[in-house]
Protein backbone atom coordinates (compact mmCIF):
# COMPACT_ATOMS: atom_id res chain seq x y z
CA UNK A 1 0.00 0.00 0.00
CA UNK A 2 1.53 3.94 -0.75
CA UNK A 3 2.29 5.57 2.38
CA UNK A 4 1.34 9.38 1.95
CA UNK A 5 3.47 11.96 3.30
CA UNK A 6 2.65 13.50 6.54
CA UNK A 7 1.57 16.92 7.21
CA UNK A 8 1.87 17.49 10.86
CA UNK A 9 3.50 16.78 14.31
CA UNK A 10 1.99 17.05 17.76
CA UNK A 11 5.23 17.61 19.69
CA UNK A 12 4.72 16.89 23.24
CA UNK A 13 7.61 18.46 24.75
CA UNK A 14 6.97 17.52 28.21
CA UNK A 15 4.03 15.67 30.63
CA UNK A 16 4.19 17.87 33.14
CA UNK A 17 1.44 20.54 34.09
CA UNK A 18 1.02 22.77 36.40
CA UNK A 19 -2.78 22.51 36.21
CA UNK A 20 -5.07 19.33 37.04
CA UNK A 21 -7.88 19.39 34.21
CA UNK A 22 -9.90 17.27 34.70
CA UNK A 23 -10.97 16.88 31.21
CA UNK A 24 -7.03 16.40 29.99
CA UNK A 25 -6.61 13.64 27.72
CA UNK A 26 -3.17 12.59 27.99
CA UNK A 27 -2.13 9.05 29.57
CA UNK A 28 -2.73 8.28 33.14
CA UNK A 29 0.46 7.09 32.94
CA UNK A 30 2.13 10.53 32.79
CA UNK A 31 5.79 9.96 31.77
CA UNK A 32 8.59 11.42 34.26
CA UNK A 33 11.00 14.27 33.67
CA UNK A 34 13.94 12.00 33.91
CA UNK A 35 12.19 10.36 30.35
CA UNK A 36 12.13 13.20 28.38
CA UNK A 37 13.92 13.98 25.10
CA UNK A 38 16.91 16.12 25.76
CA UNK A 39 17.11 19.33 23.91
CA UNK A 40 19.71 17.84 21.35
CA UNK A 41 16.85 15.19 20.79
CA UNK A 42 14.17 17.05 20.04
CA UNK A 43 16.44 19.28 17.62
CA UNK A 44 17.01 16.25 15.63
CA UNK A 45 13.43 15.29 15.75
CA UNK A 46 12.71 18.81 14.11
CA UNK A 47 15.24 18.25 11.36
CA UNK A 48 14.05 14.42 10.80
CA UNK A 49 10.24 15.56 10.15
CA UNK A 50 10.75 18.27 8.14
CA UNK A 51 12.72 16.65 5.88
CA UNK A 52 10.27 14.11 5.76
CA UNK A 53 7.85 17.06 4.24
CA UNK A 54 6.21 17.75 7.52
CA UNK A 55 5.05 21.26 7.79
CA UNK A 56 3.30 22.25 10.92
CA UNK A 57 4.11 21.13 14.46
CA UNK A 58 2.35 21.51 17.44
CA UNK A 59 3.97 21.99 20.41
CA UNK A 60 2.40 20.77 23.30
CA UNK A 61 2.39 18.27 26.28
CA UNK A 62 1.52 18.97 29.07
CA UNK A 63 2.76 22.49 29.43
CA UNK A 64 5.48 23.26 27.33
CA UNK A 65 6.14 26.26 28.80
CA UNK A 66 7.76 23.86 31.77
CA UNK A 67 10.58 23.09 29.35
CA UNK A 68 13.54 25.49 30.05
CA UNK A 69 15.28 25.13 26.55
CA UNK A 70 11.73 26.10 24.70
CA UNK A 71 13.25 28.66 22.97
CA UNK A 72 16.22 26.98 22.06
CA UNK A 73 13.72 24.36 20.59
CA UNK A 74 11.90 26.97 18.91
CA UNK A 75 14.92 28.66 17.30
CA UNK A 76 16.16 25.08 15.40
CA UNK A 77 12.55 24.08 14.69
CA UNK A 78 11.86 27.03 12.76
CA UNK A 79 15.16 26.42 10.74
CA UNK A 80 14.19 23.01 10.15
CA UNK A 81 11.48 25.06 7.92
CA UNK A 82 8.56 24.41 10.59
CA UNK A 83 5.11 26.51 10.83
CA UNK A 84 5.21 26.23 14.76
CA UNK A 85 2.58 26.88 16.81
CA UNK A 86 2.06 26.91 20.56
CA UNK A 87 -0.67 25.26 22.51
CA UNK A 88 -0.42 26.39 26.28
CA UNK A 89 -2.69 26.73 29.14
CA UNK A 90 -0.81 30.36 30.01
CA UNK A 91 0.97 29.27 32.66
CA UNK A 92 4.61 29.97 33.13
CA UNK A 93 4.20 32.81 30.86
CA UNK A 94 5.68 36.04 30.97
CA UNK A 95 5.97 39.16 28.74
CA UNK A 96 9.49 38.60 27.87
CA UNK A 97 9.07 34.92 27.42
CA UNK A 98 6.36 35.19 24.83
CA UNK A 99 8.46 38.18 22.88
CA UNK A 100 11.47 35.95 23.24
CA UNK A 101 9.35 32.85 21.42
CA UNK A 102 7.85 35.09 18.76
CA UNK A 103 11.28 36.37 18.19
CA UNK A 104 12.40 33.34 17.88
CA UNK A 105 9.71 32.01 15.08
CA UNK A 106 6.72 30.84 16.79
CA UNK A 107 3.85 31.27 14.74
CA UNK A 108 0.74 31.18 16.11
CA UNK A 109 -0.14 30.61 19.81
CA UNK A 110 -2.97 28.50 21.39
CA UNK A 111 -4.27 29.45 24.75
CA UNK A 112 -7.07 27.53 26.89
CA UNK A 113 -9.25 28.53 29.58
CA UNK A 114 -11.74 26.23 31.68
CA UNK A 115 -14.73 28.61 31.94
CA UNK A 116 -15.58 32.26 32.23
CA UNK A 117 -15.11 33.22 35.31
CA UNK A 118 -12.33 32.25 37.92
CA UNK A 119 -14.09 29.96 40.64
CA UNK A 120 -15.67 27.43 38.20
CA UNK A 121 -12.22 27.46 36.02
CA UNK A 122 -9.92 26.70 38.86
CA UNK A 123 -12.23 24.05 39.87
CA UNK A 124 -11.54 22.35 36.61
CA UNK A 125 -8.41 22.99 36.37
CA UNK A 126 -7.75 21.88 40.01
CA UNK A 127 -5.65 25.09 40.65
CA UNK A 128 -5.09 28.64 40.37
CA UNK A 129 -4.61 29.46 36.75
CA UNK A 130 -7.39 31.14 35.53
CA UNK A 131 -6.66 34.94 36.51
CA UNK A 132 -2.74 34.66 35.00
CA UNK A 133 -4.42 33.73 31.25
CA UNK A 134 -5.98 37.18 30.84
CA UNK A 135 -2.54 38.54 31.27
CA UNK A 136 -1.15 35.71 28.86
CA UNK A 137 -4.10 36.87 26.63
CA UNK A 138 -2.30 40.41 26.37
CA UNK A 139 1.24 39.72 26.10
CA UNK A 140 0.52 37.09 23.64
CA UNK A 141 -0.94 39.66 21.74
CA UNK A 142 1.52 42.46 22.21
CA UNK A 143 3.82 40.05 20.89
CA UNK A 144 2.64 40.59 17.43
CA UNK A 145 0.61 36.92 17.41
CA UNK A 146 -2.56 36.41 16.69
CA UNK A 147 -4.31 35.25 19.97
CA UNK A 148 -6.41 31.56 19.12
CA UNK A 149 -8.14 29.99 21.68
CA UNK A 150 -9.61 27.06 23.68
CA UNK A 151 -11.72 25.66 25.70
CA UNK A 152 -13.00 22.12 26.18
CA UNK A 153 -16.81 21.40 27.13
CA UNK A 154 -18.67 19.29 29.65
CA UNK A 155 -21.27 18.68 31.96
CA UNK A 156 -19.79 21.78 34.41
CA UNK A 157 -19.48 24.44 31.94
CA UNK A 158 -21.53 23.91 28.25
CA UNK A 159 -23.86 26.09 29.79
CA UNK A 160 -21.81 28.99 29.82
CA UNK A 161 -21.26 28.65 26.30
CA UNK A 162 -22.08 32.42 25.09
CA UNK A 163 -20.37 33.66 28.38
CA UNK A 164 -16.95 31.72 27.20
CA UNK A 165 -17.34 33.48 23.93
CA UNK A 166 -18.00 37.30 25.28
CA UNK A 167 -14.74 36.04 27.53
CA UNK A 168 -12.70 35.51 24.73
CA UNK A 169 -13.82 38.10 22.53
CA UNK A 170 -13.03 40.55 25.13
CA UNK A 171 -9.56 39.38 25.56
CA UNK A 172 -8.94 39.78 21.84
CA UNK A 173 -9.25 35.98 20.52
CA UNK A 174 -9.12 36.19 16.93
CA UNK A 175 -10.29 32.46 17.11
CA UNK A 176 -12.28 30.14 19.66
CA UNK A 177 -12.40 26.51 19.47
CA UNK A 178 -15.37 24.83 21.13
CA UNK A 179 -14.14 22.03 21.76
CA UNK A 180 -16.59 19.35 23.25
CA UNK A 181 -14.50 16.95 25.91
CA UNK A 182 -13.01 13.49 23.87
CA UNK A 183 -13.19 10.84 26.34
CA UNK A 184 -9.39 9.47 26.80
CA UNK A 185 -7.06 9.52 29.52
CA UNK A 186 -8.13 11.30 32.51
CA UNK A 187 -11.26 12.59 30.65
CA UNK A 188 -12.55 8.56 30.60
CA UNK A 189 -11.89 8.40 33.98
CA UNK A 190 -14.16 11.59 34.87
CA UNK A 191 -16.75 10.76 32.26
CA UNK A 192 -19.44 10.30 34.35
CA UNK A 193 -18.84 13.66 35.85
CA UNK A 194 -18.19 15.38 32.57
CA UNK A 195 -20.61 13.62 30.00
CA UNK A 196 -23.36 16.46 29.66
CA UNK A 197 -27.03 15.47 29.24
CA UNK A 198 -28.50 15.81 25.82
CA UNK A 199 -30.63 18.59 26.81
CA UNK A 200 -27.67 20.63 27.96
CA UNK A 201 -26.35 19.78 24.70
CA UNK A 202 -29.40 20.78 22.64
CA UNK A 203 -29.10 24.57 24.27
CA UNK A 204 -25.66 25.03 23.92
CA UNK A 205 -25.92 24.38 19.95
CA UNK A 206 -28.80 27.17 20.13
CA UNK A 207 -26.38 29.12 21.85
CA UNK A 208 -23.21 28.77 19.84
CA UNK A 209 -25.41 29.31 16.96
CA UNK A 210 -26.68 32.55 18.23
CA UNK A 211 -23.38 33.85 19.21
CA UNK A 212 -22.15 33.01 15.49
CA UNK A 213 -24.61 35.05 14.32
CA UNK A 214 -24.40 37.94 16.86
CA UNK A 215 -20.01 38.06 16.66
CA UNK A 216 -20.07 37.40 12.82
CA UNK A 217 -16.45 37.55 11.69
CA UNK A 218 -15.47 39.53 14.90
CA UNK A 219 -13.74 35.68 15.73
CA UNK A 220 -14.08 32.93 13.98
CA UNK A 221 -16.05 30.13 16.09
CA UNK A 222 -15.32 26.55 15.65
CA UNK A 223 -17.47 24.18 17.42
CA UNK A 224 -16.34 20.53 17.83
CA UNK A 225 -19.20 17.93 18.13
CA UNK A 226 -18.98 15.60 20.80
CA UNK A 227 -18.71 12.08 19.43
CA UNK A 228 -21.14 10.36 22.00
CA UNK A 229 -24.46 12.00 20.79
CA UNK A 230 -23.50 11.35 17.29
CA UNK A 231 -24.74 8.46 14.70
CA UNK A 232 -21.20 8.01 13.02
CA UNK A 233 -18.13 8.43 14.26
CA UNK A 234 -15.43 11.10 13.64
CA UNK A 235 -13.28 10.82 11.08
CA UNK A 236 -10.46 10.04 13.47
CA UNK A 237 -7.05 11.45 12.70
CA UNK A 238 -8.04 11.30 8.85
CA UNK A 239 -7.27 8.27 9.31
CA UNK A 240 -4.62 6.15 10.67
CA UNK A 241 -0.86 6.92 9.95
CA UNK A 242 -2.42 9.65 7.14
CA UNK A 243 -2.07 13.13 8.38
CA UNK A 244 -0.15 13.28 10.97
CA UNK A 245 1.93 11.38 13.84
CA UNK A 246 1.98 12.54 17.95
CA UNK A 247 6.04 12.08 19.48
CA UNK A 248 5.56 11.94 23.28
CA UNK A 249 8.13 13.51 25.82
CA UNK A 250 9.95 10.05 25.71
CA UNK A 251 10.44 10.01 22.20
CA UNK A 252 7.87 7.32 21.59
CA UNK A 253 5.88 7.74 17.94
CA UNK A 254 2.47 7.88 18.06
CA UNK A 255 -0.52 7.72 15.06
CA UNK A 256 -2.67 9.44 17.15
CA UNK A 257 -2.14 11.57 21.12
CA UNK A 258 -4.56 9.07 22.73
CA UNK A 259 -2.91 5.93 21.12
CA UNK A 260 -0.13 5.45 24.24
CA UNK A 261 -3.95 3.98 25.82
CA UNK A 262 -3.88 1.31 23.51
CA UNK A 263 -2.16 -1.37 25.64
CA UNK A 264 -2.03 -4.02 23.12
CA UNK A 265 0.14 -2.58 20.41
CA UNK A 266 4.19 -1.24 20.53
CA UNK A 267 4.95 1.90 19.47
CA UNK A 268 8.86 2.59 18.17
CA UNK A 269 10.71 5.43 19.28
CA UNK A 270 12.71 8.24 17.51
CA UNK A 271 15.57 6.99 20.11
CA UNK A 272 15.87 3.63 18.20
CA UNK A 273 14.30 4.49 14.75
CA UNK A 274 14.60 6.92 12.23
CA UNK A 275 10.98 9.12 12.07
CA UNK A 276 10.73 8.25 8.29
CA UNK A 277 11.25 4.49 9.20
CA UNK A 278 8.47 4.83 11.62
CA UNK A 279 5.93 6.33 9.67
CA UNK A 280 6.58 3.82 6.62
CA UNK A 281 7.68 1.00 7.81
CA UNK A 282 6.38 0.05 11.51
CA UNK A 283 3.89 -2.47 12.45
CA UNK A 284 1.95 0.01 14.51
CA UNK A 285 1.77 2.69 11.85
CA UNK A 286 0.64 0.16 8.98
CA UNK A 287 -1.55 -1.84 11.52
CA UNK A 288 -4.80 0.36 10.87
CA UNK A 289 -3.69 2.04 7.09
CA UNK A 290 -5.77 1.75 4.13
CA UNK A 291 -9.09 -0.68 4.68
CA UNK A 292 -7.97 -3.80 4.37
CA UNK A 293 -7.87 -4.86 8.27
CA UNK A 294 -11.16 -3.82 8.90
CA UNK A 295 -13.77 -6.21 9.60
CA UNK A 296 -17.64 -5.93 9.79
CA UNK A 297 -19.49 -4.07 9.75
CA UNK A 298 -16.90 -1.54 8.34
CA UNK A 299 -15.77 -3.30 5.93
CA UNK A 300 -18.54 -3.04 3.67
CA UNK A 301 -19.65 -0.07 4.94
CA UNK A 302 -20.31 2.83 2.37
CA UNK A 303 -19.01 5.14 4.72
CA UNK A 304 -16.09 4.08 5.59
CA UNK A 305 -14.12 6.34 2.89
CA UNK A 306 -15.28 9.03 5.07
CA UNK A 307 -14.78 8.18 8.68
CA UNK A 308 -12.17 5.63 8.31
CA UNK A 309 -14.38 3.53 10.92
CA UNK A 310 -13.88 5.94 13.18
CA UNK A 311 -11.36 6.39 16.12
CA UNK A 312 -8.64 3.33 16.96
CA UNK A 313 -8.13 4.42 20.52
CA UNK A 314 -11.90 4.63 21.08
CA UNK A 315 -12.48 1.18 19.89
CA UNK A 316 -10.14 0.13 21.83
CA UNK A 317 -11.00 1.64 25.57
CA UNK A 318 -14.34 0.49 24.97
CA UNK A 319 -14.34 -2.89 23.34
CA UNK A 320 -10.75 -4.33 24.07
CA UNK A 321 -10.11 -4.37 20.28
CA UNK A 322 -8.48 -1.41 17.90
CA UNK A 323 -9.65 -3.32 15.05
CA UNK A 324 -13.11 -3.01 15.84
CA UNK A 325 -16.04 0.07 14.82
CA UNK A 326 -15.86 2.90 16.78
CA UNK A 327 -18.51 1.93 19.00
CA UNK A 328 -20.25 5.72 18.76
CA UNK A 329 -20.93 4.26 15.39
CA UNK A 330 -24.62 3.26 15.24
CA UNK A 331 -24.32 -0.19 13.40
CA UNK A 332 -21.53 -1.24 15.86
CA UNK A 333 -22.54 -4.26 17.55
CA UNK A 334 -20.88 -2.70 20.74
CA UNK A 335 -22.78 0.79 20.41
CA UNK A 336 -24.78 0.49 23.98
CA UNK A 337 -21.42 0.75 25.64
CA UNK A 338 -21.89 4.74 24.54
CA UNK A 339 -25.11 5.02 24.85
CA UNK A 340 -25.49 3.45 27.86
CA UNK A 341 -22.89 5.62 29.20
CA UNK A 342 -25.11 9.16 28.11
CA UNK A 343 -26.64 10.23 31.73
CA UNK A 344 -30.05 10.59 31.71
CA UNK A 345 -31.74 14.06 32.76
CA UNK A 346 -32.60 12.80 35.91
CA UNK A 347 -29.42 11.47 37.21
CA UNK A 348 -28.51 15.20 36.88
CA UNK A 349 -28.28 17.36 39.49
CA UNK A 350 -26.70 20.70 39.04
CA UNK A 351 -26.15 21.16 42.75
CA UNK A 352 -24.50 18.22 43.48
CA UNK A 353 -20.60 18.98 43.52
CA UNK A 354 -18.93 16.42 41.07
CA UNK A 355 -16.21 14.53 42.83
CA UNK A 356 -13.64 14.44 40.35
CA UNK A 357 -9.98 12.47 39.48
CA UNK A 358 -7.62 15.49 39.51
CA UNK A 359 -5.17 14.95 36.59
CA UNK A 360 -1.71 14.00 38.12
CA UNK A 361 -2.79 14.56 41.75
CA UNK B 1 -15.12 42.95 -5.23
CA UNK B 2 -13.97 45.92 -6.56
CA UNK B 3 -9.73 46.11 -7.12
CA UNK B 4 -7.54 49.08 -7.14
CA UNK B 5 -4.57 48.21 -9.73
CA UNK B 6 -2.44 50.31 -7.50
CA UNK B 7 -3.18 48.54 -4.78
CA UNK B 8 -0.39 46.12 -2.95
CA UNK B 9 -1.43 42.56 -1.73
CA UNK B 10 0.33 40.61 1.21
CA UNK B 11 -0.16 36.66 3.29
CA UNK B 12 -1.68 37.70 6.35
CA UNK B 13 -0.15 36.91 9.33
CA UNK B 14 0.45 34.32 11.09
CA UNK B 15 -0.13 32.50 7.12
CA UNK B 16 3.14 31.56 5.29
CA UNK B 17 4.17 30.21 1.94
CA UNK B 18 6.20 27.54 1.66
CA UNK B 19 7.81 25.57 -1.04
CA UNK B 20 7.75 22.14 0.19
CA UNK B 21 10.31 19.99 -1.41
CA UNK B 22 9.11 16.33 -0.42
CA UNK B 23 6.35 17.38 -2.50
CA UNK B 24 7.39 19.09 -4.70
CA UNK B 25 4.28 21.53 -4.38
CA UNK B 26 3.58 25.13 -2.96
CA UNK B 27 1.79 25.31 0.72
CA UNK B 28 0.33 27.57 2.43
CA UNK B 29 0.62 27.31 6.27
CA UNK B 30 -1.67 28.58 8.89
CA UNK B 31 -2.09 27.86 12.51
CA UNK B 32 -4.41 25.05 12.24
CA UNK B 33 -4.57 23.74 8.44
CA UNK B 34 -2.22 23.53 5.54
CA UNK B 35 -3.38 24.57 2.27
CA UNK B 36 -1.46 22.33 -0.88
CA UNK B 37 -1.76 24.68 -3.61
CA UNK B 38 -1.94 24.28 -7.19
CA UNK B 39 1.25 25.78 -9.19
CA UNK B 40 -1.10 28.66 -10.68
CA UNK B 41 -2.31 29.43 -6.96
CA UNK B 42 1.33 29.11 -5.46
CA UNK B 43 2.38 31.70 -8.37
CA UNK B 44 -0.08 34.11 -7.39
CA UNK B 45 0.27 34.00 -3.93
CA UNK B 46 4.16 33.90 -3.66
CA UNK B 47 3.58 37.51 -5.69
CA UNK B 48 1.96 38.57 -2.64
CA UNK B 49 4.79 40.17 -1.00
CA UNK B 50 3.45 43.88 -0.14
CA UNK B 51 5.60 45.11 -2.52
CA UNK B 52 3.85 44.03 -5.44
CA UNK B 53 0.97 46.54 -6.84
CA UNK B 54 -1.42 44.71 -8.43
CA UNK B 55 -1.26 45.57 -11.59
CA UNK B 56 2.52 44.78 -11.58
CA UNK B 57 1.49 40.85 -10.59
CA UNK B 58 -0.39 40.66 -13.48
CA UNK B 59 2.50 41.67 -15.40
CA UNK B 60 4.53 39.60 -13.88
CA UNK B 61 2.63 36.30 -14.01
CA UNK B 62 1.27 37.50 -17.75
CA UNK B 63 5.12 37.08 -18.55
CA UNK B 64 5.53 34.23 -16.88
CA UNK B 65 3.18 32.04 -18.24
CA UNK B 66 3.26 34.23 -21.81
CA UNK B 67 0.09 34.80 -21.99
CA UNK B 68 -2.21 37.97 -21.99
CA UNK B 69 -5.77 38.56 -20.09
CA UNK B 70 -5.07 36.86 -16.81
CA UNK B 71 -6.62 39.75 -15.17
CA UNK B 72 -10.43 38.33 -14.62
CA UNK B 73 -8.82 35.14 -13.11
CA UNK B 74 -6.06 36.69 -11.00
CA UNK B 75 -8.56 39.15 -9.39
CA UNK B 76 -11.27 36.25 -8.77
CA UNK B 77 -8.78 34.14 -7.07
CA UNK B 78 -7.50 37.04 -4.91
CA UNK B 79 -11.09 37.68 -4.09
CA UNK B 80 -11.46 34.12 -2.69
CA UNK B 81 -8.16 34.55 -1.06
CA UNK B 82 -9.36 37.67 0.76
CA UNK B 83 -12.38 36.19 2.05
CA UNK B 84 -10.28 32.70 3.33
CA UNK B 85 -8.19 34.82 4.95
CA UNK B 86 -5.20 34.10 3.02
CA UNK B 87 -4.19 37.47 1.92
CA UNK B 88 -5.28 40.91 2.95
CA UNK B 89 -4.65 44.68 1.05
CA UNK B 90 -1.86 46.21 2.78
CA UNK B 91 -2.91 49.90 4.60
S1 LIG C 1 -5.57 19.72 29.60
FE1 LIG C 1 -4.99 20.86 31.44
S2 LIG C 1 -3.84 19.37 32.68
FE2 LIG C 1 -3.94 18.55 30.59
S3 LIG C 1 -2.06 19.25 29.65
FE3 LIG C 1 -3.66 20.75 29.15
S4 LIG C 1 -3.47 22.31 30.76
FE4 LIG C 1 -2.36 20.51 31.47
S1 LIG D 1 -19.81 0.83 10.18
FE1 LIG D 1 -17.70 1.53 10.28
S2 LIG D 1 -17.34 2.64 8.36
FE2 LIG D 1 -19.58 2.41 8.61
S3 LIG D 1 -20.23 4.30 9.61
FE3 LIG D 1 -19.84 2.80 11.25
S4 LIG D 1 -17.70 3.13 11.85
FE4 LIG D 1 -18.01 4.16 9.86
Amino acid sequence: MSVSIPYAMTAELTHRCPLHCVYCSNPLELQKRESELTAQEWIDVFEQAGDMGIVQVHLTGGEPLLRPDLNELVVHARESGLFLNLITSGVGMTERRIRQLARSGIDSVQLSVQAPEAGLADTIAGTKAHEHKERAAKWIRAAGLPLHMNAVLHRQNIHLVEDLIELCASWGADRLELANAQYYGWALLNRRQLLPTRDQLIAAEAAFARAKERFGHRIELIWVIPDYYEDYPKPCMGGWGNLSLTVTPDGTVLPCTAASGIKSMKFESVKERRLKWIWEESASFNAYRGFDWMAEPCRNCEHRFRDFGGCRCQAYLLTGDPSRADPVCARSPHHRLVTEALPSESEFDPLQRPSYSYRGK
Amino acid sequence: MKWELTERIRIRAPARMKFDKARQTDMLLLPERVVRLNPTAGAILWLCDGERTVARMIEDLETKYNQTNLQPDILAFLTEAIGRGWVEICP
